[in-house]
């Protein structure tokens, strides 16, 4: 679509803008302010530059952390997307009572309170009164998330593909729906094979709301706090403590203000690159798709 | 229904998403006695004593009632400001316009790890603290982004000639936006609605830090009973099943819309 250009626009952001810089600038500014500055108390804060970013980008712990991050990331992309796929392809096709019902159930992990999916998981997975834990133990598999760094992991991936399969499903689902019936028929004419018409109709449709998807799920995994906090609180050990969970640690816990100022600073920036990949490609992709 | 493999695929990945909130269900219905000796699949007597205990609790029913003031307020503000917002962008290119709309996006992307701190004293120091309004605020980081992308990719689909027509037959600018074309974008404001409800009422870390009495929500409320007292299942069960029934609520007044709404309006 054409648009117009018009400056006046201006006054109908404005709204927006005052408020999201009252909600994001005047608190990312602190953050800034504190991580060039150390302080002995009383409120005296001094100039030190940039110690403490060179401080926390040797640091081992937040290394550790960022390597769990990654590879919890990569793991639940890797299990999430595919399976999103794979459901929304054997979605009902026709709209009508099964598809709704379907989709409503689907949708409801998404609107659980985060800290109440981790309350079902933590109950869920107990050895005692959960019905998970209680059976993997009665089969006789030693499963213990509290004590175990390897089950504390399943279970939290587990848990964040029970949570967040759904959103790929829900976006998958809604590419294919505006696939027209015609172009099925045709490649039925062809006598496609099925993975053919999965390569070349089904996953082109998708790749737009597939990006979405991605993007959403690898934003949100990168920043995940309260499900893991309330499973396993972080461990055991340091065993599932990601980014967040260590920088909430350092700057509300033990109120190192400072190193955790520019700890917020690096994580912000790592997630604002990759997220600016994605976007980049998707914006590309819908100039495409309006010629 | 003819019974064929995509219906068990379905039938299955439904089937594992359920079961987790269906053992919270009936824990909900079992006495703390019958949750730790016994281990049933479903109540033996049942009993709904731990809902009364929420019900009649003011710390907890209280909990309730903060959380849908703060979610009602972020969702009223969230978007009005983002609809003529959206609507700008949506109709005009001005200067800056792409640069300010992967901004705004980016606060999307702000790990809220990364401002619960500075929140707190930005929210302290003008008073604010442990009030509605100010988990509100706060929730507008993540909702007023994602609002504005939302009602973005619904008002791209409506055609720029509705605007210029009713400016032939004399509306003014308010008139028409009001009487034409927000009945005609309603489908996407129902989105954008159910997605600053459903993150604001999901999200636990800005509204725990920026409360502590009068305005503690929900979520803090289960979290601090279950690290002080620990072991009354029952009752968190319960709660847990209460914080369900308003997102269930809003998915099913949303259901046509919810896969066009989570592809942000563009398929």
């Amino acid at each position: 679509m054409k648009k117009t250009r018009n400056q006046k626009a201006w006054f109908m952001v404005l709204p927006v803008l005052i408020l999201v810089a009252f909600s994001a600038i005047i608190p990312l500014m602190t953050v800034v302010n504190y991580s060039v500055q150390d302080t002995f108390g009383n409120n005296n804060f001094f100039w030190v530059g940039l110690e403490w970013f060179e401080e926390i980008l040797a640091s081992e712990r937040v290394h550790d952390a960022l390597g769990r991050q990654v590879t919890f990331t990569a793991i639940i992309l890797a299990i999430e997307v595919p399976l999103g796929i794979f459901i929304a392809l054997h979605m009902p096709k026709k709209s009508g009572f099964w598809s709704s019902l379907c989709l409503v159930l689907l949708a409801l992990p998404l609107l659980i309170p985060w800290n109440v999916v981790g309350t079902i998981w933590q109950i869920f997975g107990r050895i005692d009164i959960g019905l998970l834990g209680y059976t993997l133990d009665k089969i006789g598999i030693n499963y213990n998330y509290t004590q175990n760094a390897l089950d504390a992991w399943i279970t939290i991936i587990i848990m964040d593909v029970w949570h967040w399969t759904s959103l790929v499903v829900l976006l998958s689902y809604a590419g294919l729906r505006s696939i027209p019936d015609s172009y099925y028929q045709a490649a039925k004419i062809d006598q496609a094979s099925g993975w053919a018409v999965f390569r070349h109709i089904e996953l082109p449709k998708m790749k737009g709301v597939l990006l979405i998807a991605i993007l959403l799920r690898f934003m949100d995994s990168f920043m995940i706090y309260t499900e893991p906090f309330v499973v396993t609180g972080g461990g055991p050990g340091n065993a599932t403590t990601f980014l967040s969970i260590d920088l909430v640690k350092m700057a509300i816990g033990q109120f190192d203000l400072g190193p955790a100022a520019a700890f917020s600073l690096i994580y912000f920036l790592v997630i604002l690159l990759v997220s600016w990949a994605f976007y980049t490609v998707m914006m590309s992709m819908d100039k495409e798709n309006d010629i | 229904m003819k019974i064929n493999n995509s219906a068990i695929i379905i039938v299955l990945y439904i089937l594992f998403l359920m079961l987790p909130i269906y053992w919270l269900l009936i824990m909900s219905l079992k006495t703390n006695q019958e949750i730790l000796s016994t281990f049933n699949l479903w109540p033996e007597n049942l009993t709904f004593n731990n809902y009364k205990v929420i019900f009649t609790d003011p710390s907890w029913y209280g909990g309730y009632i903060n959380s849908i003031i703060y979610v009602v307020m972020n969702t009223i503000i969230s978007l009005s400001v983002a609809i003529p917002a959206a609507y700008a962008f949506s109709r005009y290119t001005f200067l800056g316009d792409k640069h300010l709309f992967f901004w705004l996006l980016t606060n999307r992307m702000a790990p809220p790890a990364v401002f619960a701190l500075p929140f707190f004293q930005l929210y302290s120091s003008v008073g604010l603290f442990d009030t509605h309004i100010a988990v509100a605020l706060a929730h507008t980081l993540f909702n007023v982004p994602l609002a504005v992308w939302i009602l973005e990719g619904f008002m791209r689909g409506v055609p720029r000639e509705i605007d210029e027509t009713a400016y032939l037959d004399g509306y003014s600018f308010f008139a028409f936006f009001r009487k034409i074309f927000l009945p005609l974008i309603a489908p996407g404001i129902g989105v954008a609605a159910f997605f600053c409800f459903m993150f604001s009422w999901v999200e636990l870390l800005l509204s725990r830090t920026l409360t502590s009495v009068d305005a503690k929500s929900i979520a803090a409320t289960m979290t601090r009973t279950a690290s002080a007292s620990g072991l009354d299942w029952g009752v968190l069960a319960a709660a847990g099943m209460l914080t369900i029934i308003p997102g269930a609520l809003v998915i099913y007044f949303v259901r046509n819309y919810i896969a066009k709404g989570f592809a942000m309006g563009r398929v």
